[in-house]
């Protein structure tokens, strides 16, 4: 043997014997199945790494971040303009948001129309909706950080609707305000969120969920396990070949935000004032205009309930329909299963139809 | 009993006397010529509003008689005082019967002005009425004769925002005005200047015809006191003017100062162009291109359109560095300043003095200059960002070329050559 | 058969795949410098150091009674004035005729304006020239050592 090679048995041998026997070997040994659905699989490990950049450019603004309204403003402004790179890490942590929540709901839908979450992997699923309730969470909170104008109102008209949650409404809106109103104790509280609370749960949801993807490997869709009655689906290794593709992906995904950071600038806008007049058009972003559109269209009364309320409770509804939808799916091969997909097509056109009403309106 | 009677009655008188201070005296003059059709019930309807009536005089307080009298003869009474419509030229004094009186006036508005009669006699129309000439301005021409509003309403005819269209009913009617021999364009000269604007803009304390020409007083400003009208706001323009070249030989030469070049109605929004020896100059109306007046004129032109258009050129630049999303916050700050010295050099123009002009504009270029230069720096930057933006695309698009290419080869994709 | 195994190594295959192995150890070894590059530069705090929180006005001891001070409050300037009895009070010093930045004069104890000669008084209100409106009105606080000026509240 060479010395390269002796020199490599002896460093593994090292770490084995400190991290115990097998090591990465699971990871090594790990196969990818290998059909005409495969592209869909790189939609996890991509919101996996655009998570990543959020991280690691959530923790370099951190450096410079001060979250007080007297101070945030001029400290994302300072950035911008004084810090060397600034510019390209907060353009970057700003689309990067945006991408993961894409990425993050094409991840969901694909999931969905593949059955991904059939026995026994509905816990998978279960943990994944978790996740981007939590990916919502941290752009909603973030959104408010740098303190403008658009971002006070947004969020004031985001947590206005809270208080139509009956019994524990008003509670849940003070414990989001810290307080009656928006203030910069709002502020503080969404900072807390967004850089502990969030990153601390969605940790931990995280690994809980490539565990599970880990221990039931890659699920295959229904219309290839029809190909293959006897089980033995084409596959390749996940190291090297999924994971090279999956670099080019993240690569690729790496590029497009440089581009989107140094072409199209996130605007900075004007400080919030608080006792301005709430500016015309306010809207949220993009990823909660479908909620906020259906909000508008629904009348003032409705049976015994608010609007907002009734609002709320369809939302609730149907978002609890969604997660449930691995025990709702009885027979995903069967004509339950193809009304589900139906369901699933049609939140995507009204999510979609929605979106560009809001967008447009 | 009878002490009882009495303070029944002492109440009584009392509480009467007060209703009848507070109750308006009675006008019956009002109540019948307020059913009339016709101009005789015009003016009782109109005087609902008037001012005097709500201070509670009434009808026979300014034309006599007796007010509460119902019968037609009782109240229009002439030997009560009943004066009918009162003939033009005594109304001012009828006017001032009470507006003149200051221990009258001081019951109902004590910071009322008891002058108007004595400014009056001293005012064109004055001496005209005086002269009889009945077709002058009296009182009841601006003021209205019976819906009588105080100045500060919106609604009086001589509240700044009508004081033009008050003096234009005669002032610009040239048919009325013939025997006069004087113009009758100052009401749509003014109406295109730049006090008219502000006066449009609400600015209820911009120039009307009143505030350069007196109210009461009426008369236009005497040669000599042209400037100090006008530097009665504009005080710098004129202080710098009588310091300047112009003041004393256009004093001997009877030329007043300020209309001269502004006009004195249509006063337009001052340009640069108003300098120099450019077709809209107004120094070559006397002075040439080549004599001393005209060089100055070029020197002040020049210095001052060379600060306008690099202020502009700075100002474009950042609105583009702007635009491609650079941050310029802080030149904008540094271009404001050097506006400000332009806005500043503008007025010191009046001294006529290029080397003064040409010292604030040198300021302002600086200050200018270094606006342009932070665009520049941005734009720059915003160049050296698509650079590297470049750069690193290509170093991705190198490293995804690569990687595809290593998966084809770890996969065996090329062509096979069977070995020997 | 054994032969072509061990003539691996030599073989042009091995040469392209030691070839391609090199382009993306280069290619990603590129992409990590030019991702590192400018997160080394962006953790070097930039020179001028302190952030502009510009709503420090003044340090406490820094005006005597009667006089002002111009500072800068977002993109315009404002000017902070200790009045005679030590109190402060401060406005927007963007003159409301045409913006020029107004000044305090102590002899008079007014607000004027040096362009047109607006003049203004110490509540902000627009008493002589052309100023058509007051001077905006901001809050002041005294933060410890700093004298600090924030927008005012309406109402």
């Amino acid at each position: 043997m060479s010395p390269r090679e002796i020199a490599v048995v002896r460093i593994r041998g090292w770490f084995r014997e400190r991290f115990g026997e097998g090591g990465l070997d699971w990871l090594l040994h790990k196969q990818v199945p290998r059909h005409r659905h495969t592209i869909w699989y790189y939609l996890g490990g991509m919101t996996l790494f655009l998570f990543m950049v959020q991280v690691v450019t959530g923790i370099l603004l951190l450096l410079y971040y001060r979250p007080s309204p007297g101070e945030a403003f001029e400290s994302v402004q300072f950035l911008m303009t004084k810090v060397q790179f600034g510019w390209l890490v907060r353009g970057i942590h700003a689309w990067s948001a945006n991408l993961l929540i894409f990425t993050a709901m094409l991840h969901m839908f694909s999931a969905f129309f593949l059955k991904a979450y059939r026995r026994p992997r509905e816990l998978t699923w279960l943990s994944g909706c978790v996740l981007l309730l939590l990916f919502l969470g941290f752009g909603f909170s973030g959104y408010l950080l740098p303190w403008n104008t658009l971002a006070f109102f947004a969020t004031k008209v985001g947590t206005q609707m809270i208080k139509a949650v009956p019994l524990i409404g008003n509670w849940l809106q003070t414990f989001l305000r810290g307080g009656e109103d928006v203030t910069g104790a709002t502020l503080t509280r969404f900072f807390g969120f967004h850089v502990a609370i969030l990153p601390a749960l969605t940790t931990m949801v995280v690994a809980t969920h490539l565990f599970l993807v880990q221990r039931f490997g890659m699920s295959v869709p229904p219309s290839v396990e029809r190909k293959y009655p006897n089980g033995n689906v084409p596959s390749y290794r996940f190291v090297p070949n999924f994971l090279l593709r999956d670099l080019m992906g993240w690569y690729l995904a790496l590029g497009v935000l440089a581009a989107l950071a140094a072409l199209f600038p996130w605007d900075l806008g004007v400080k919030a004032d608080p006792f301005a007049a709430t500016p015309a058009g306010i809207r949220p972003e993009w990823y909660f205009l479908f909620m906020f559109q259906t909000l508008k269209l629904i009348p003032g009364r409705f049976l015994f309930m608010e609007g907002e309320q009734f609002g709320l409770f369809l939302f609730g509804l149907a978002g609890l329909l969604w997660v449930l939808v691995p025990f709702l799916d009885r027979n995903p091969v069967g004509r339950i299963g193809r009304w589900i997909a139906f369901v699933g097509i049609g939140a995507i056109v009204y999510i979609l139809g929605m979106s560009l009403w809001a967008w447009r309106g | 009993m009878q002490k009882m009677l009495c303070i029944l009655t002492c109440v009584l008188a009392g509480g009467w006397s007060a209703a009848a201070a507070d109750t308006p005296k009675v006008d019956r003059c009002r109540e019948c010529h307020a059913i009339l059709d016709g101009p005789n019930g015009e003016a009782a309807k109109q005087f609902t509003d008037d001012v005097h009536a709500k201070n509670g005089l009434t009808c026979a307080d300014c034309h006599g008689g007796d007010s509460s009298a119902e019968d037609v003869d009782k109240s229009m009474d002439r030997k009560k005082g009943f004066r009918g419509i009162p003939q033009r030229a005594q109304i001012p004094e009828l006017c001032a019967r009470c507006h003149s009186d200051g221990a009258y006036m001081r019951a109902y508005n004590p910071s009322l002005r008891t002058d108007q009669l004595a400014q009056y006699w001293t005012s064109v129309h004055g001496k005209r009425l005086r002269a009889s000439d009945l077709r002058v301005a009296v009182c009841t021409d601006c003021h209205s004769a019976h819906g009588i509003r105080p100045a500060s309403s919106s609604l009086s005819t001589v509240n700044p925002l009508h004081v033009p269209v008050t003096c234009g009913r005669c002032h610009a009617d040239a048919a009325y005005m013939k025997p006069y021999q004087i113009p009758t364009d100052q009401l749509e000269n003014y109406r295109a200047s730049v006090h008219y604007q502000t006066l449009q803009g609400g600015d209820l304390s911009a120039p009307t015809c009143a505030t350069c020409h007196g109210n009461h007083g009426a008369a236009p400003p005497g040669m000599g006191s042209v400037e100090r009208v006008c530097g009665t706001c504009h005080v710098f323009q004129e202080r710098l003017f009588d310091q300047g070249p112009h003041k004393n030989p256009w004093q001997k030469a009877g030329i007043p100062g300020c209309i001269t070049c502004h006009s004195n109605h249509a006063v337009l929004h001052t340009s640069d162009a108003f300098l120099g020896t450019g077709s809209d100059s107004l120094c070559l109306r006397c002075h040439s291109a080549d004599d001393a007046g005209g060089k100055v004129a070029g020197r002040a032109y020049a210095a001052l359109s060379n600060l306008d258009s690099h202020i502009r050129q700075s100002a474009a630049i950042l609105d583009r560095a702007e635009r491609a999303g650079m941050d310029v916050a802080d030149a904008r700050v540094v271009l404001y300043s050097g506006r400000e010295k332009l806005i500043k050099a503008r007025v010191d123009v009046h001294a006529l003095d290029p080397a003064s002009i040409e010292e604030s504009t040198a300021a302002g270029m600086k200050l200018a200059a270094s606006a342009f230069q932070a665009g520049q720096q941005a734009l720059a930057e915003r160049a050296f960002r698509r650079k590297g933006l470049a750069l690193s695309l290509i170093v991705i698009g190198f490293v995804i070329l690569s990687l595809w290419l290593f998966i084809r080869e770890l996969e065996g994709k090329w062509s096979r050559q069977p070995t020997p | 058969m054994s032969a072509a195994v061990t003539d691996f190594e030599e073989s042009p295959k091995a040469g392209r795949r030691r070839l391609l192995k090199t382009l993306v150890g280069s290619g990603v070894v590129a992409s990590f410098v030019s991702i590192c590059y400018p997160i080394l530069k962006f953790l070097l705090p930039p020179r001028t150091g302190e952030l502009d929180s510009d709503t420090v006005a003044a340090r406490a001891d820094e005006l005597a009674p009667n006089s002002a001070k111009i500072f800068r409050f977002g993109n315009s300037p404002g000017i902070l004035i200790r009045l005679a009895d030590g109190n402060y009070r401060a406005f927007s010093a963007v003159c409301t005729h045409l913006n020029c930045t107004v000044q305090y004069r102590k002899a008079e104890n007014d607000i004027w304006c040096a362009c047109h000669n607006g003049t203004y008084d110490l509540m902000g209100r627009n008493v002589s020239g052309p100023p058509p409106r007051p001077l905006s009105e901001y809050q002041v606080h005294a933060r410890g050592q700093e004298i600090v000026v924030s927008r005012a509240a309406r109402g």
